[in-house]
């Protein structure tokens, strides 16, 4: 599982209708655990980095559709 | 004042013509979380907050009003084409009715924005609490908005933009921490 | 009507990938004012897309106006693509 994930599992009663989703998982972004951001992180290039949305590597995360994990996506 | 630049932060690219798409993502150009929320509420701000962190609402500010644009850029293109028939068969019969394919300040649901969706508290850190919150609430629209679109080039962009919010919530825990003049004993040297 | 050359993504994208640098860099000072090496980082970049600036506009026109940019004859600033266009 993504480190940049958590998960739960909600109480599933017998009158729910739809049909249950047993894992719930909600985002923990990199910077919730970063404190004040110290010096030299180690950084994108240029090219990288726009892509990315971000200067320093410590700070991505991707976050990728259910489709998109589907057809194989999110592996980047 | 401000210059214009006439190019976008990010290179914005949509798959196809999907006005059903346009409808949600509308949230983020005129929604309580969205963009334009984020500009006007961090640009007000900046007249009333300590003068150590000014430039920095200054700056986030200002590329709020990127982002703004680049959400923009994603409603024109998605529906710069559609008919009316596939605006009205994607849920915007109501918005062609009032406004044709014109970009209009609203919510995914249709409601006008508001200035109800911006504080100003005038107490820094009550104010800069507030700018976390919103940047992490943008953060879940992208992620809601992600969820429900299958066009790969709309979710480049939009992945560009969350990672945005997560940079600009850093900045803002930072300006928190500066604020309690506790900066000098976290950086290492 | 006229489209844009393939080499007016590939320009702008260059310049595009600068600016990011310097916007993130803009903000990381603003928090971190004291941090010389990543100051330095910052002047090169600000220095780079000076020259970028300059060779896009040779080719596609002006980018910025009010006086931050020149103007060729007759005045092309107001003239298509704007960015959410192309």
């Amino acid at each position: 599982m993504n480190p940049h994930h958590k998960a739960y599992n909600p109480y599933i009663s017998p009158f729910d209708p739809c049909p249950p989703i047993q894992t719930k998982t909600y985002s923990t972004p990199p910077h919730l655990y970063m404190g004040f951001q110290p010096l030299n992180l180690e950084q994108f290039t240029p090219a990288e980095a726009l892509r990315a949305g971000t200067l320093w590597k410590p700070f991505f995360d991707p976050y990728f559709s259910p489709h998109e994990l589907a057809k194989g996506g999110g592996q980047s | 004042m401000w210059v214009y630049e006439k190019k976008l932060q990010y290179p914005v690219r949509v798959s196809g013509c999907n006005p059903m798409l346009a409808k949600f993502l509308i949230e983020q150009y005129g929604g309580a979380d969205g963009e334009l929320a984020a500009a006007l509420r961090y640009l007000n701000q900046r007249y009333t907050i300590p003068g150590k962190v000014i430039g920095l609402l200054n700056d986030i500010g200002t590329e709020e009003l990127a982002h703004l644009e680049m959400i923009a850029t994603m409603v024109y293109k998605l529906t710069k084409d559609a008919t009316p028939d596939q605006m009205k068969a994607a849920g915007l019969g109501e918005h062609y009715a009032d406004h044709d394919k014109a970009l209009f300040y609203h919510n995914a649901a249709g409601e006008p924005w508001s200035a109800k969706y911006i504080q100003a508290k005038g107490d820094p850190i009550a104010d800069l609490y507030e700018d976390i919150a919103a940047e992490e609430k943008a953060r879940a629209t992208y992620q809601w908005i992600i969820n429900m679109s299958d066009d790969p080039d709309l979710n480049d962009g939009l992945r560009f933009l969350r990672e945005r919010e997560i940079i600009h919530s850093q900045r803002f825990r930072e300006a928190v921490e500066i604020l309690k003049d506790e900066r000098d004993r976290k950086v290492i040297f | 009507m006229t489209q844009v050359p393939a080499e007016y993504y590939q320009l702008m994208e260059q310049l595009q990938a600068v600016d990011f640098v310097l916007v993130e860099l803009t903000l990381y000072l603003d928090t971190h004012p004291g941090d010389q090496q990543s100051i330095q980082q910052f002047n090169q970049f600000a220095k780079e897309r000076k020259r970028l600036k300059k060779l896009f506009e040779s080719q596609f026109g002006p980018l910025l106006q009010y006086g931050n940019s020149y103007s060729a004859y007759p005045w092309n600033w107001s003239e298509s693509p704007w960015p959410w266009e192309v």
